[in-house]
């Protein structure tokens, strides 16, 4: 793995959601045959979106995305290559923090053009004690072909075919310049047999690995038979690659070429090219090192114009010795040239198959009886997209039957009852009696974890607790109860508490909770944990007890998850009041004139 | 280019604002102007915080990025001898210089535009130190000498000390390193003084993001420090976080080169304005051959080329526009070049190469749209020089783009020979030659 830069598994975050050059990487990972696309993880500070949607061949696919690289990292241990394209601006800074995030990236490429010397100097020195490699900045990237591509390297999928960068060929490939890489890979296509792996490693002054170092690399990568340098004129980098010819730490052959011959004609002035190429001294002439180059028996040819040749010769001689076999061309997946993106995106149920499923089981598998599954096991299925254990799904059933029914008179199922006797439908009048269900009505069970939990995740004491809520102005959600006390408890709270005792394998939560109701119980009997706040914060425990995070927990209860809890317990009674209603056939209901306090001022004229 | 020269009076003048932050222990009088003609010089002394022009005995020299102004005969610091420099010498010299075009030992010529103008400081040879700061390699290397002046550069192995500073040093390391360091010909009494300058000198350097900073000489007059002579060059990629600490600073064209032409300003300008790149420098404005090249590393390769081939001569322009310029920028460009490329004749005719590697992401046919716009545009001129168009380019949609240009050369009647990435990518310029 060390000695190859990328392999068929590679995976990359992506910082930056740049999605054409995205999609060209999963475009070449369709058209090679990657099993898993090769980018894991987008990072966007600004977006509010979970995923962004890519074409992957025909077909879509959701890439993950994430506001900072703290967070992808967290949810990708095995994407171990950053392709870091923020700006000038912040790429310096993006690179710092993905190093201070340890050793999960093993290469980091920087795009961006122009980042102060001094801060790529720190960025560059930093990375090479952290044993991570850089390329770039100022980089269009680096390619294994047939494995791992970044970004827009290569160009067009045309073009890679055309220029065999779809599969390993035999040619280590290192230029300075993005745009004459994809013309090297374009002449060694047509020279040779392609190349194993190719590194652009940028046009700054300062970039992180040089030259030397992917050459090294190369001359330990099985798959490279022989090396391409294209330098340019400034800077000694070509010294170093010379020397390790010389000491003999570099024995495959190498053809190389600087460009920039041009600048020795104009003094001083003439900017040719990358802010790299300046020559400061004689030595660091396009001419001085190719005669040097030369001298130590790399392949130079006599000018650029004559590369090709010079690549061709080499090749031919490596493949007479044997060095280098006939490459068998694999076949390839070819893209659809229409493509249509998807209006609608449904993970949790299919039914195109034999039969349809939930979460991927057939149906038949979770309904009947002997199946041993539950309401529950439906519900953790399609609400969850997960198969929880039976004490949690037995847990989910305990609440959807707690919280059916309570009787005519509460506003939801009296809402039901006087649209049914209205002569509406069952589903109509369902619908008017679940309206009622919110922040008043049910919504105890979302109050109840979201601000225990809250109080719990801040180690707030139970007096601090009751402390924050009183300054917030709001009754703590949860706590109190009509006509039950703890003399006189709720049973429906006595039995959910019974079997979270019994089958939990925790309930912090719920310990906190209890804590609290002695202190608020203290003050007034009837302050006790009422069954809406039991259900919510039980809830809380089980799915810490099931291994979600604590964010993942707070956007199940901002996204109004336990409400559904309610909401669905609740439709079981409102249809059997609407029902009781039809069954009596009652006719259409008048509220009493003298229930309602008359107080009706003339209106003022408003001049 | 990332390291852009700037003068030297706006290196000591950002000294001047920073020395409180930077040079604890030290003083520096801050007496400098800049004038552009001795009236200028005359008007500034009228002014009370320029009172010194009139006071003390000047030094006056050229400030436009070249050195060696000694040696050049360019530093007025006497008239008949040294520190009797009065105000109206000093103008009428910088009059005098101005009134005709000067060549330099190292052959630039030009004329001069601008002047230093400071107060005679004297001293004696021994008191003149050297200090200078920039990048080598990896790593930044601070040179200091007990001796300064034009003494410096010869014998500079034995002269100067080098301190290597790598970019992870610590300030401890490096204040040690520093004091570890001082010159031997500085006298005992100096070396601490000396290295408490040297260490708050580059962390100045530093801070500031300077790719090279040099005084030399430097006098050091007990706490005074007086700085004769600076070169300083900035890493302008850094400008975006030095807005406060630089102001709004001037990198002039260096001296030698003749300003640029409307036509380089305009793409220059276009350029700034641009999220592309579009770059254009004019060698030879009677050159025979014009390049209108996409991409950084291509261009190079092209003019390289067009060198070997044809001699240097004969290359007219270099440049290159890249990074998906819009229709409207490349015909922008492009009609820019056929101008130039139309104003003087050649009897060979002229030959214009629009050359360019395989594009990662830009749209060739969408770019050669704007060549094709140009093209018609500057057809009959273009036929009037006598110009053969040869054309090589691959990338997204070139397939297209190369069809278009040819159709459009037919249409035109323009001689054109088109190409793609099956032909080496500096063929045309050899094919071009040989016609």
């Amino acid at each position: 793995m060390s000695n190859r830069l990328f392999t068929k598994d590679t995976q990359a975050i992506f910082w930056n959601n740049n999605k054409s050059a995205i999609q060209r990487m999963l475009d070449y990972d369709y058209v090679i045959g990657r099993e898993k696309p090769s980018v894991a993880a987008i990072v966007a500070p600004t977006s509010s979106n979970k995923f962004e949607k890519f074409f992957y061949g025909p077909d879509e696919i959701m890439v993950p995305l994430y506001r900072s690289t703290k967070e992808a990292v967290a949810n990708h241990g095995n994407a171990d290559v950053l392709l870091n394209f923020a700006s000038f601006r912040t790429a310096y800074d993006v690179t710092m923090e993905a190093l201070d995030l340890g050793d999960q990236f093993r290469v980091i490429m920087v795009t961006a053009e122009g980042i102060p010397e001094r801060l790529a100097r720190k960025m560059n020195q930093r990375a090479r004690d952290n044993g991570t490699l850089i390329i770039g900045p100022a980089t269009v990237g680096a390619i294994t072909p047939g494995a791992f591509k970044i970004a827009n390297i290569g160009g067009t999928i045309e073009n890679i075919i055309n220029s065999k960068l779809h599969r390993a060929g035999s040619a280590g490939l290192v230029t300075r310049s993005g745009g004459l890489f994809n013309e090297l890979c374009n002449i060694i296509a047509l020279n040779a047999d392609g190349i194993a792996e190719g590194v652009a490693i940028g046009g700054d002054r300062f970039v992180g690995s040089v030259f030397i170092d992917n050459l090294l690399r190369m001359e330990q990568n099985p798959d490279v038979k022989y090396m391409i340098l294209l330098g340019e004129v400034g800077g000694t980098e070509e010294y170093k690659v010379i020397e390790a010819v010389k000491s003999g730490k570099i024995k495959k052959p190498i053809i190389a070429w600087c460009i920039g011959t041009i600048a020795k004609h104009f003094s001083s002035g003439v900017q040719f090219g990358h802010a790299g190429a300046s020559a400061n001294a004689e030595r660091e002439t396009a001419e001085a090192k190719n005669a040097a180059m030369r001298e130590v028996g790399i392949h130079v040819p006599a000018s650029f114009n004559e590369l090709p040749q010079k690549i061709n010769e080499v090749y031919n001689d490596l493949r007479k010795k044997g060095v280098i076999s006939e490459i068998e061309e694999p076949e390839i997946r070819t893209i659809p040239k229409v493509r249509k993106p998807k209006n609608f995106i449904c993970t949790i149920s299919d039914d195109r198959g034999e039969e349809a499923t939930y979460a991927g089981f057939p149906i038949s598998s979770v309904a009947t009886p002997d199946t041993g599954k539950s309401i529950g096991d439906v519900v953790s299925l399609l609400w969850f997209k997960k198969v929880y254990p039976k004490w949690a799904t037995d847990f989910i059933e305990t609440v959807i039957k707690t919280v059916a029914d309570h009787g005519p008179a509460v506003s939801g199922a009296h809402n039901a009852k006087v649209t049914a006797r209205a002569g509406k439908s069952v589903v109509e009048s369902l619908v008017t009696g679940l309206l009622t269900i919110g922040p008043r009505f049910g919504g105890a069970i979302d109050g109840a974890a979201k601000y225990f939990k809250y109080a719990n995740d801040n180690d707030m004491t139970p007096a601090e607790f009751l402390a924050y809520m009183k300054k917030q102005g709001i009754p703590i959600p949860g706590i109190g109860h009509r006509i039950k006390s703890l003399r006189n408890p709720d049973k429906r709270v006595e039995g959910l508490k019974k079997f979270a005792s019994e089958h939990f394998p925790s309930t912090p939560l719920l310990d906190y909770a209890l804590e609290v109701e002695q202190l608020t119980t203290s003050k007034k009997d009837n302050l006790i944990l009422n069954v809406d706040g039991t259900i919510g914060i039980l809830m809380v425990d089980m799915w810490r007890a099931l291994g979600y995070s604590e964010k993942e927990i707070d956007e199940f209860i901002e996204s109004g998850t336990l409400n559904s809890f309610f909401i669905l317990g609740r439709t079981i009674g409102f249809i059997g009041h609407i029902l009781d209603e039809k069954r009596l056939a009652m006719p259409m209901y008048r509220h009493p004139f003298d229930d309602i306090l008359y107080d009706v001022q003339k209106a003022e004229e408003i001049k | 280019m990332a390291q852009k020269a700037i003068r030297e009076y706006d290196g000591k003048a950002l000294f001047a604002k920073h020395w409180h932050e930077y040079f604890d222990g030290f003083k520096y009088d801050f007496k400098s102007v800049l004038v552009t003609s001795g009236d200028e010089l005359r008007e500034k002394a009228k002014l009370p915080e320029y009172a010194w022009l009139n006071e003390e005995p000047l030094v006056a020299k050229p400030d436009m990025l070249f050195g060696k102004r000694g040696k050049n005969g360019l530093v007025l610091f006497k008239v008949e001898k040294p520190g009797d420099v009065k105000l109206e010498d000093a103008a009428k010299w910088i009059e005098e210089k101005q009134s005709h075009e000067v060549t330099l030992l190292s052959g630039q010529k030009g004329m001069l535009t601008h002047f230093i103008v400071e107060p005679f400081t004297p001293h004696t040879q021994d008191q003149e130190y050297y200090i200078s700061a920039t990048v080598v390699d990896n790593d930044d290397v601070l040179y200091m000498s007990a001796e300064g002046g034009m003494e410096v550069e010869e014998g500079w192995e034995e002269k100067v000390n080098e301190v290597r500073i790598p970019i992870n040093m610590s300030d401890e390391e490096m204040e040690k390193a520093v004091r570890a360091n001082v010159p031997e010909g500085i006298p005992d009494e100096a070396k601490g003084r000396f290295a408490a300058f040297a260490i708050q000198f580059f962390k100045f350097y530093r801070d500031l993001n300077f790719a090279y900073l040099e005084i030399n000489p430097i006098v050091m007059i007990e706490n005074n420090a007086h700085i004769l002579d600076l070169v300083a060059r900035l890493d302008d990629t850094a400008g975006f976080m030095m807005r406060e600490k630089w102001g709004d600073i001037e990198f002039p064209t260096p001296f030698g080169m003749e300003d640029q032409s409307p036509e380089e300003k305009a793409i220059a300008e276009a350029d700034a304005k641009s999220g592309a790149s579009l770059k254009l420098t004019i060698l030879n404005p009677e050159g025979r051959i014009w390049t209108m090249v996409a991409g950084g590393g291509a261009s190079v390769v092209y003019a390289d080329t067009i060198a070997d081939l044809a001699g240097v001569k004969d290359l007219a322009n270099y440049g290159e526009y890249s990074g998906g310029p819009t229709t409207g920028e490349t015909q922008f460009y492009a009609e820019t070049i056929f101008d130039l490329m139309t104003r003087y004749k050649d009897p060979r005719g002229k030959i214009l190469i629009i050359g360019g590697a395989i594009a990662n992401f830009t749209d060739v046919a969408k770019t050669f749209t704007g060549i094709i716009n140009a093209l018609e545009k500057w057809a009959d001129k273009l036929k009037e020089h006598n110009t053969k168009i040869y054309v090589r380019r691959g990338g997204p949609n070139y397939e297209k783009g190369l069809k278009d240009i040819k159709e459009a050369a037919e249409r035109l009647g323009l001689y054109m020979e088109v190409y793609g990435p099956e032909t080496h990518v500096t063929d045309i310029v050899r094919m071009a030659l040989e016609k």
